[in-house]
């Protein structure tokens, strides 16, 4: 019964935050810029516009695809909150996205496809981090019940440094920043127009804003984990690995797919694998 | 009610002689920092709620202006800015030119300006604002 | 147990009928009938063996050692008879056929054959097997009467012998139902050496030089299986402890291994697997359902049935770990080379080499957990690789290609096809089916183990969902145009792509179930009810139900426009305007990273490291 009341929470508290910290991102990024930014509350006012508007399609199934991905991407985030087995949680997050992919392909527009390609290399070059990151808290805490993780006594990470450094090497890629957004990104201007994202308007886009706002939060609640026996390290754990997500973004230019899909393998072999072995080895 | 605080814009040159879009651009830097009031350059009819033109209409470019403000969602403005956008300009008697924007698609703010500063382009969009406000609400009573 | 009997002898009749029937209303209507029959038998055989656990069978064989014999005698005349006309240079293959069958038939004629008392044993693999075989094969060969109408009428220059083809398909279904259900090994190597020459003929069918090529490397190929199958006889018969598969497996491990690993060496062989990777895909110039039956959801699978059998064995021995590291380099080998792949056959069979690496993987563990994910992925895979091989051969008539680029926006000119494709794909990739479940339960079971077994999963995992994706938005991409309708002329082939259809939704929907009733009983303990599983997937399953709903409600609201061209749309949404004001045509391929993934960057270092680790795998006890 439990379990069921904090997925709620996490499914109805997900936009709150992760709007605000979508905004928060923005402000940073503006002074960074040595601009003032939008008001906090900026991602709010988009998305409720964005419902507002017409909704333009190309053909009746696009925004049916986009509404099946939100669906999978917040059951993920509800069975994450809810204690469930990290796996099946990660997998859901990957078939919400395998969705989104379906929706940009289905469009039959020469950018958005291109952008859901660009989105498959992401998930390829993501995907094998994440589950050994899963892997790697499994070795260290015995469990994948994402419960007992929470509930552990000590912290996976002290096991974990170098699966935790892949992660956020990952996560750039996940929470779709520089140098790594290469199937859409935040600011368009770019050479595929908006990628993957281009044919949605109105309250497509607005949904894919949100798939957005949970994918941030599983990964970032991903990175909580590493922390999991101390709550108050976590949260500011996961608060400056953010900051250093939006640093990263507004250091770095746009890769190459090929360098993008390289390094993010190298990385996740040598630091991910490599810590897992040595884990393994010296247990 | 809320598309007055997020206003998105795509910009587009039509047969400018680029000094207009060089202020339109100068409005993103952080002198000017439209992000201020929420706006963003998206660069796509889809997503975006006002179309800025720059430069007159020609032959070329017409049914372009026209295909990007068909593909944009309603509710949405249009905004001629510079000299040249709002009636031809210099440009008006050549053998080309059709002349303003509104000879394409229907304008709502024409921003004057040879080339139209900043300040003023800002201003249009600001104007823009209302009219889009006006449109949303008639869409909903209607 | 008399099922299983009749199992293996009844689709002799309809073969023996269909060599003599060249009339091809006689040859549908006896592959219908005989079809029903043998599905309906397999689905009672499983029905009498659920909950139960293996069963020795009683029946007794009159003189069983001289029958086989004479068997033996005539398949090796009939290799012989197939090798007349190679040139001398490639000598090794009568060569191979030779020295198996001198020794087998040496050993059988000196009388040193152990004695085998239960010839059957029937249990729930078996029962998962004969159902695999039973239904999915069935469908295929009722397929193969609509198919080969076709292909003769395309290829007007190949003389008619479908017949042939059918009967082959019945006899065939004879040699694999007595394979699961034989107990005895040399009857095993028997029917095993019948489906070697069965695939032979389908493969070189057309008889044009590259399928004869074809055939005859799948002919060495396999044929060093049964080398191998045969030593492991000689070995059993020398040492005199057993011929009996389901004694060797209780036997001591120090004793067997060497016989063990024989055996799943043959195994690994018939699965495809690296070094042997190569006959697969060769395999696919075969007719289409010939690829779907033999060379995806039935004869490979009697290669990892084998090994899982042998799986008691080789848990927990380093050679065991060998042979899972085997199934992992060709399920991470295969799958990154299927994304280079643009001919939607050549996908198949490599992802076909994929998913029965991945299965070698779970048996060389040998835990209860990923044996359990091993049957389960045999079960998904054979109903949804038989379903994508049909549904492309399908389109391959209708269309003339078999390049996945061409068959971008199909769902608008062949809407059902498409639709039964995006079921067997759904269930190839999607969660919580098939191959993600069985993912889950891999790394589930692996992770306390040595980390480089998740990793392979995880990576090889990656790329499947890469590559799979890929071609499931291909078929979707809705063309802004209106299409022609290319579905006309689709006869008895509907029948098989329904079915298999349906059966890949009730498999993804009632796995639980099959795990409950047919494996649990054989492993022991139900994974599903371990560390909270069946919620989540409960979940998962019930939310895969809204995609179908979701997609079928008409929305309001939706305004159409054109897709983005930068403002340069032309009338025909598939052109653009260029810059000297005439439309132009766009076109949109897909990414096949040929520089990390292509055949001439991988191959060399798979192959080198599959010899590597076999020749380890013999070794390594020794060392």
């Amino acid at each position: 019964m439990n379990a069921w009341i904090w997925g709620i929470v996490g499914i109805l508290l997900t936009p709150v935050v992760a709007g605000l910290v979508g905004g928060i991102d923005r402000v940073i990024t503006a002074k960074m810029q040595g601009r003032m930014g939008p008001p906090v509350l900026q991602p709010f006012y988009d998305v409720m516009k964005l419902f507002s508007k017409q909704n333009l399609v190309l053909n009746r199934f696009h925004h049916d695809l986009v509404i099946c991905s939100l669906i999978f991407t917040v059951a993920a985030v509800g069975l994450l909150f809810a204690g469930e087995n990290l796996l099946m949680c990660i997998f859901a997050l990957v078939v919400g996205n395998v969705f989104l992919v379906l929706a940009a392909y289905s469009t039959n527009s020469p950018y958005s496809m291109l952008g859901a390609d660009r989105e498959l290399l992401q998930m390829l070059a993501a995907e094998p981090m994440i589950l050994l990151a899963a892997v790697g808290i499994y070795m260290a805490t015995g469990t994948f019940d994402i419960n007992l993780i929470a509930s552990g006594t000590h912290s996976a990470i002290q096991y974990l440094p170098g699966v935790f450094f892949g992660l956020i090497y990952v996560l750039t890629i996940k929470l779709r920043k520089s140098p790594f957004d290469l199937s859409t990104s935040h600011h368009a201007h770019q050479e595929l127009v908006k990628g993957l994202s281009t044919e949605f308007a109105g309250p497509s886009l607005a949904l894919f804003e949100i798939i957005h706002w949970y994918e941030t939060v599983f990964v970032m609640a991903l990175i909580y984990l590493f922390f999991a026996s101390r709550p108050i390290v976590g949260i500011v754990a996961v608060l400056i690995v953010y900051f250093l997500e939006i640093l990263i973004d507004n250091i770095n230019a746009r890769v190459k797919w090929d360098l993008m899909l390289a390094s993010a393998w190298v990385i996740t072999l040598i630091f991910g694998l490599g810590n897992l072995m040595l884990l393994f080895i010296l247990k | 009610m809320s598309i007055k605080k997020s206003p998105w814009i795509i910009h587009y040159d039509g047969s400018s002689c680029n000094g207009c879009d060089i202020e339109v651009l100068a409005c993103l830097t952080p002198l000017y920092d439209i992000e201020r009031f929420g706006i963003i350059n998206v660069g796509n009819p889809k997503h975006a709620d006002i179309l800025l033109i720059t430069g007159g209409v020609n032959q070329q470019n017409k049914t372009v202006i026209k295909n990007l403000y068909d593909q944009m969602a309603e509710p949405k403005a249009v905004v001629a800015i510079g000299a040249c956008a709002c009636t031809g300009h210099f440009f008006a008697e050549c053998y080309n030119m059709l002349g303003g924007v509104d000879t394409v698609i229907p304008v709502d703010v024409f921003v004057p300006g040879c080339a139209a500063r900043p300040e003023v382009i800002i201003d249009g969009v600001v104007k823009a604002l209302a009219v889009l406000e006006k449109k949303q609400q008639e869409k909903v009573t209607a | 147990m008399e099922l299983a009997i009749f199992l293996i002898f009844f689709p002799l009749l309809p073969a023996v009928l269909l060599v003599f029937s060249k009339n091809a209303f006689f040859q549908k209507w006896i592959t219908i009938i005989a079809s029903t029959v043998i599905a309906a038998a397999s689905v009672l055989f499983a029905i009498q063996y659920m909950k139960g656990s293996g069963e020795y069978s009683t029946f007794i064989c009159p003189l069983p050692n001289q029958l086989i014999m004479i068997g033996d005698i005539i398949l090796a005349l009939v290799f012989l008879f197939i090798c007349r006309k190679l040139p001398l240079r490639r000598y090794w293959i009568p060569l191979l056929v030779i020295v198996q069958y001198g020794l087998v038939l040496f050993y059988d004629f000196s009388g040193r054959m152990p004695e085998v008392t239960h010839y059957l044993y029937l249990d729930g693999l078996t029962a998962v097997m004969a159902v695999v075989i039973g239904i999915v094969g069935t469908l295929i060969a009722i397929y193969t009467v609509g198919y080969m109408k076709h292909y003769h009428h395309e290829h007007p220059e190949l003389s008619n012998r479908t017949h042939l083809f059918l009967a082959t398909i019945f006899l065939f279904f004879s040699a694999m139902f007595g394979i699961i259900f034989s107990n005895s090994i040399t009857w095993i190597y028997f029917f095993w050496e019948i489906t070697t020459v069965c695939s032979f003929i389908m493969i070189s069918y057309s008889r044009e030089p590259i399928a004869i090529q074809n055939a005859f490397r799948a002919l060495w190929m396999l044929l060093v299986g049964g080398l191998s199958f045969a030593l492991a006889i000689i070995y059993l018969a020398d040492s005199g402890y057993t011929l009996e598969l389901q004694r060797l497996m209780m036997m001591p491990v120090a004793f067997v291994l060497l016989p063990v690993l024989l055996i799943c060496f043959a195994g690994m062989n018939k699965a495809a697997l690296y070094p042997f990777g190569n006959w697969l895909l060769g395999a696919m110039v075969a007719p289409t359902p010939a690829s779907a039956l033999l060379h995806s959801s039935t004869m490979v699978k009697a290669g990892v049935y084998l090994v899982i059998r042998c799986a008691p064995i080789l848990k927990g021995t380093t050679a065991g770990a060998m042979v899972a590291l085997l199934g992992g380099l060709s399920f991470l080998a295969a799958s990154a080379m299927a994304v280079s792949q643009r001919n939607s056959k050549r996908v198949l069979a490599y992802s076909t080499i994929a998913n029965l690496g991945l299965i070698v993987l779970c048996a060389g563990i040998g835990t209860s957990f990923t044996l359990w994910a091993a049957v389960l992925i045999i079960i998904f895979h054979a109903v949804a690789k038989a379903l994508m091989f049909l549904c492309v051969g399908t389109v391959s008539h209708q269309t003339n290609s078999l390049d996945i680029e061409d068959m971008q926006g199909l769902i608008a000119s062949m809407p059902y096809v498409t639709i039964i494709m995006l079921i067997g794909l759904s269930g190839m990739f999607l969660a919580p089916f098939g191959m993600l479940i069985s993912k889950w339960a891999v790394i589930q079971a692996l992770a306390i183990r040595s980390p480089i077994f998740p990793a392979i999963v995880i990576f090889g995992g990656s790329l499947m969902l890469f590559f799979w994706t890929k071609w499931f938005g291909q078929l979707i991409a809705i063309p802004n145009a209106r299409q022609q309708n290319l579905e006309q002329g689709i006869g008895i082939e509907w029948v098989a792509l329904w079915g298999l259809a349906i059966l890949t939704i009730a498999a993804c929907v009632c796995y639980p179930l099959i795990g409950q009733y047919w494996l649990v009983p054989m492993y022991g303990w139900n994974p599903m009810l371990y560390d909270k599983i069946e919620l989540s997937i409960a979940i998962m399953l019930g939310l895969m139900l809204l995609p179908p709903i979701i997609l079928l409600i008409r929305k309001k609201h939706l305004v159409y426009t054109t897709p983005y061209l930068g403002g340069a749309n032309v009338a025909n949404p598939q052109e653009f305007m260029g810059s000297l004001s005439s439309p132009r045509p766009w076109a949109f391929k897909n990414y096949y990273l040929t520089r990390f993934f292509g055949e001439e960057v991988l191959m060399r270092w798979t192959i080198a490291g599959s010899i590597v680790l076999l020749i380890l795998m013999f070794l390594v006890e020794k060392l």
